[in-house]
Formats: structure tokens, sequence, C-alpha cells
């Protein structure tokens, strides 16, 4: 909508970007932002309202403010991955994705805030502090909290916004861009898309490049989308997928960017409801929605069968040990003598570069690092890295036997429950809350399987909750139809914040939430 | 589970960071603890899958220079540099041992 706005004239790239650059400032207590790039978002707005003037846009993504995960390298400005390791880093490049939204006209209007170097599930662990979840501060949520005694202080109840991409769900989120990237390892994009009600993309491994994302874990992580609709996660990977040189594990069949379909008929599909994912945990709410939204399908004549992915419970455990393995792996590479933090001693290269990991990293990222190198060790090699390699075998497998008995899509809950209130977070540590969390996310990442989540309703306490779809590989344009039927069905309601509606623009007032496509 | 202190003075020198404190320790045998519920599952005859794409053939491009000359660019973002180098404290002179470091271990 906004992209035929911009076409029509309505309204101009530079004010769009002024707008959101406003409204980043009066919602700078989510610290949803780490780095702000006002003059060159505002550069970039006047040369795209140039070529608007001239009829020449680039393409519908053209002048549409976008913000990016703070662990995709950005030239010229400075990629922290919430980490002291890299503070005052300024890249030389551009990630492949952010050269290709560049090359589209997006304009860049900062680096969004997550756990360091995206380990964690609450964007609760980076340097520069807690993402807040903007439902925090809705009218929705606040109606529903019932506050204990009049002295409590409302800002101290906010809620986390899920991670580890939490910054770039609460910026789509609360308005102040259009689409942003986010990274999807464990789950990192779709977690946070859920507790901040907005769509999650996490697409198959291989079609997006990685080249520019800091690593995690190679085999797993990809370039998430967030967006405030389905059809602008389309539009995104549109611009992103494909082939790509400068990453070798990038597929290389020709990537045909699509338009998605409105469905009016779901009886040819078949929704599979894998039953392991009915963990103990799962909030009751959450349940009874998955229950309706499979009713939702039925209902309308689409096949609902119920299938199992036995090896579902191992994804956690799996995961665990590849992803330290692997970070162990990655993590080698901050030394100080390249980039990055360098600390000051000087005895020896060995000493310095333990004293610069010491003082650049923070205790998950250690943790996992130690794990990593234990698990790697020769007398465990086989017991424990080779072994999960072993169970994602047999994870991935379970996904394909399922596809390949006739199930189109598989329908899942995306989080155990709606957000939880910081202080609650923070009682259990990053590791188990990880595992918690991850559950339901996980095993799409193992298997490579592109999987996206669709806010669906609002929970008891007035929270977004979202649930998940997971298509086969390389059929985002079969998943992302699915989506946006559902999506059409369920009627998410629009987040009412006070920042916005101060900044009230015609753009912004729509029935439903403001998309670009 | 206890993990040796040789083991752990061992991860210390290959990962170069250090167990700060006994909480890192804990850490660390909670995490072997949790792996351990793999052994449960039988993988007999499964072969380890090191990547999801590994039916398909790994992109491999020619053997030909298309950029580089970005000495600058590179050398930007390093702290310690003479010229065209990056400068290292003087390397070969191996950590200190577990008794002489200023680490947590010393005392287990």
């Amino acid at each position: 909508q906004v992209s035929v706005a911009l076409k029509e004239g309505r309204v101009t790239p530079t004010e769009l970007c002024q707008q959101c650059l406003s409204l980043i400032k009066s919602t700078k207590f989510l610290n949803a932002y780490i780095t702000v790039a006002e003059e060159t978002a505002l550069k970039q707005a006047e040369a795209s309202e140039e070529r608007y003037k001239r009829g020449q846009p680039l393409g519908v993504l053209d002048g549409i403010p976008v913000a990016v995960k703070d662990n995709f390298n950005t030239a010229g400005i400075e990629t922290t991955c919430a980490s002291n390791m890299l503070r005052g880093y300024i890249s030389p490049y551009n990630a492949t994705v952010v050269q290709k939204l560049l090359d589209q006209g997006a304009v860049l209007l900062g680096k969004t805030n997550l756990d360091e170097f995206a380990m964690g599930s609450g964007s609760t662990d980076g340097v520069f502090g807690p993402v807040r979840n903007p439902w925090s501060y809705s009218r929705q949520y606040k109606e529903k909290s019932v506050p204990k005694s009049h002295s409590e202080d409302k800002e101290s109840n906010w809620v986390i916004t899920g991670g580890s991409s939490g910054g770039s769900a609460a910026a789509v989120s609360s308005f102040t861009c259009f689409a942003a990237l986010g990274s999807d390892t464990g789950g990192s994009t779709r977690n946070p898309a859920a507790h901040c009600g907005v769509v999650g993309l996490k697409p198959t491994y291989g079609l997006i490049s990685r080249h520019g994302l800091i690593p995690l874990v190679n085999s797993m992580d990809v370039p998430g989308i967030l967006t405030r609709c389905v059809d602008d996660a389309a539009v995104v990977l549109g611009s992103l997928a494909g082939h790509d040189p400068k990453d070798s594990t990038t597929i290389q069949d020709n990537f045909k960017p699509f338009e998605l379909p409105y469905l009016t008929d779901v009886s040819k599909l078949s929704i599979g409801i894998p039953k392991e994912y009915h963990a103990p945990e799962l909030s009751g709410e959450i349940l009874a929605l998955w229950s309706k939204a499979a009713d939702l399908f039925r209902n309308a004549g689409a096949k609902v069968v119920e299938v199992s992915l036995p090896h579902t419970r191992y994804s956690i455990v799996c995961y665990h040990v590849l992803c330290t393995a692997e970070v162990a792996s990655n993590m080698a590479r901050f030394d100080g003598l390249e980039y990055g933090h360098r600390s000051g001693m000087n005895e020896s290269t060995e000493s310095m570069y333990a004293a610069t990991r010491r003082e650049g990293f923070n205790d998950v990222v250690r943790g996992r690092i130690l794990s990593g190198n234990y698990f790697l060790l020769k007398q465990n090699y086989e017991k424990y890295f080779v072994k999960a390699q072993k169970v994602r075998r047999l994870i991935a497998n379970d996904f394909v036997k399922v596809f390949q008995s006739g199930v189109d899509v598989l329908l899942t809950p995306t989080t155990l429950s709606d957000a939880v209130p910081y202080k609650e977070f923070i009682k259990e540590d990053n590791r188990t809350r990880s595992a918690q969390n991850d559950i339901l996310t996980q095993a799409a990442n193992m298997a490579g399987l592109p999987a996206i989540n669709v806010p669906t309703a609002l929970s008891e306490r007035g929270l977004p909750i979202g649930l998940q779809f997971i298509g086969r590989s390389f059929q985002e344009q079969q998943l992302l139809t699915v989506a946006k039927w559902f999506e059409k069905q369920v009627q998410f309601p629009v987040i009412q914040l006070e920042e916005v509606k101060r900044h009230d623009h015609d753009v912004f007032q729509h029935e439903k939430s403001a998309s670009f496509s | 589970q206890k993990v040796s202190v040789e083991v752990l003075d061992h991860l210390e020198h290959l990962a170069l960071v250090d167990f700060r404190d006994s909480e890192g320790v804990e850490r660390l045998e909670k995490a072997i603890q949790f792996a351990d519920q793999l052994h449960e599952v039988n993988t007999d005859g499964v072969e380890p899958m090191d990547s999801v794409l590994e039916d398909r053939c790994l992109y491999l491009r020619e053997d030909d220079v298309t950029e580089g000359n970005c000495t600058k660019e590179l050398l930007e973002n390093a702290r310690e540099k003479v010229e065209e180098y990056f400068v290292a404290p003087p390397g070969n002179i191996p950590l200190p041992k577990l008794e002489e470091r200023d680490t947590f271990l010393q005392g287990s």
C-alpha cells in the first residue's frame, strides 16, 4: 500500500523516512535499535525521491524504510552483534542481502538490537541492554494487566520480545520500519515474530545468501524476514533470494520472484499436525488456538491429518551439541588482531588473544565456546558431535517421510506461551531459556526447511500469539500462499500504541496493519 | 558428572577463553549432562549429516581473481598496525601453566 502511495506521489520517500526516524526517537525506550543511520538514510530517501520524480523507481522496495539486525555487515555503519568484541567495528562491506535491499532502493534506517552474537531467545543478553516488546505499551496489554498496587511502576512490567532478532521484530511491530532482516538459526526470527505479532519468515537453507551475515552455525543459519503481512514477506523474499557466488551454500537453481494468489479453494490442501509438537509445557491458550486453526482448515475443506515426527524431542539436544561445536569454531576468528576489540595485554600472542576474548565476550558466548570445544575433543568427537549429526539426519528424515506421505504444509504453534515479563524471563539462565523456547522452532533449522510465523490472535493478557507453518524445501510459494490465506481468516488486530497515534499519517491509518506491497 | 581439572585446563587452552568462576564450570557440566540425552537415540546404520544440501553439488567458481586490492579497508579496523602489517605481540610463547595462571581453576 505504501509503495503505491509513493508511486502516486501521495507521500514522498523523504517524508516517509523522516516519519520513521522521528518515530524511532519517540520509541527509544524500546531499545530496538543499536545504531540509527540518520544521515545516510535521508540521503537514500532523497535519491529515491529523485527517481520517483522521474517516474523511474527501482521497484516496489524503492524508498521503503527497512532495518537490519546488527549481525549483518553494513558498509560504513557500525556492526556490533551486541557484543563488546565488535564495538566500534565499521564494516568495510555490505552483506549480500543488505546490498540487494539497497540496490532496490530501500532506505536503511539502522541496525537493530539482538542477543549477543544471536545467542539467546529473549533479546535480553546483548551489551546494549534488552529489547522491550512494543506490545507492553499497547492499549490491549494495558487493559488486561491488573496493577498489583498503586505504586507498581508500569514500566517494570514490560514483556520481552523473544529472540534473538528481537530488535528487528520490535522495529516492525512498532511501525518504525516496513520490513526488517533478522537471522534464524534455532527460531531466532520466528520466536520474536510470534511475541511481537508480526510475520516472521525463515526461508529454506540455501535460498538466501549468508555472505556478510556473521555466522553462528554455518549449517543452519539463514537470514530471516520480518514484516507486517505475508504479502510483504513475499516481496522481500523476491528481492533477496537467489544464488550468490560469494556464498557457495546457496543453490544454483534459478529463483523466480512470485506474487501470492489469494486461495479461494483449499480443498486440495493437506495440512499435517505433528503430535509431538503438543509439548507438555504448551500453554492451554495456545493449544486451543492451534486446535481452532486446524478446524478452520478442516471446515474450509482442506484435509487435516495428524502426523508424527518421532525425533522432535531430540532436536534441542542435537542443536545444543552442533551449535556449540560450530560456535567454538566460528568464534575463533575474534582474536583482536584484524578487527574488533583488542586487549592491552602484550606479553604474547596467545595471552593477548585470551585477554581479548575474556574482555570481549559475555558469559553466554564463552559458555558455548567452552562446551563446543568439549564436544569436539578427540575423546568426545564420536560420542557427541558425530552422534548429533546422526540424530540430525533422523530428524530431517522424519520430515521427508511426512511430506512424502502427501502432506503439503505442517501447522504447529511457534511458542509455548505469550511473551513473559522481563523480570520472569531473567530468572533462568540463557541456555535453559533457549532450550525451553526453541523447542517448536528448532527442528525446521535442523532440516533446513522453510517456516513462517503468522500472528493469529491475542492472548488473555492482550499479547500476540502466532502459529507456525512449515513447508517443503524450496516451496516458499506454497508455504506463503497457505500462510496468506490463514492470515486473511484470522484478521489479527493492529497494535494500538500511543506513540504511533501521535505520528498520525495517512499512510499509517489503515484498518489493516500498514504494508508496503 | 565432574570434569577433571586437566580437561578444564585443556579446554581453556584450546578455546582461549576462561571459566571465570565455578558457575562457568557448572554450566559446562550441565551442558554435558544435557547432551548425554543423545545416547538414548538408536543411530545404528545412520550416516552423520553434514549439510541439508548434501544431495546437491556445491558451487565452485573458476579460480580467477575477481576482487581484492582493498588493503586500506582491511587495515582500517585493526588497532595495531605498521605499514601494511597487522602487529601481534611475540608468538611461540605458550600460555602460562595452570599453577602460574590467574585462573579460577587453581583452587580446584
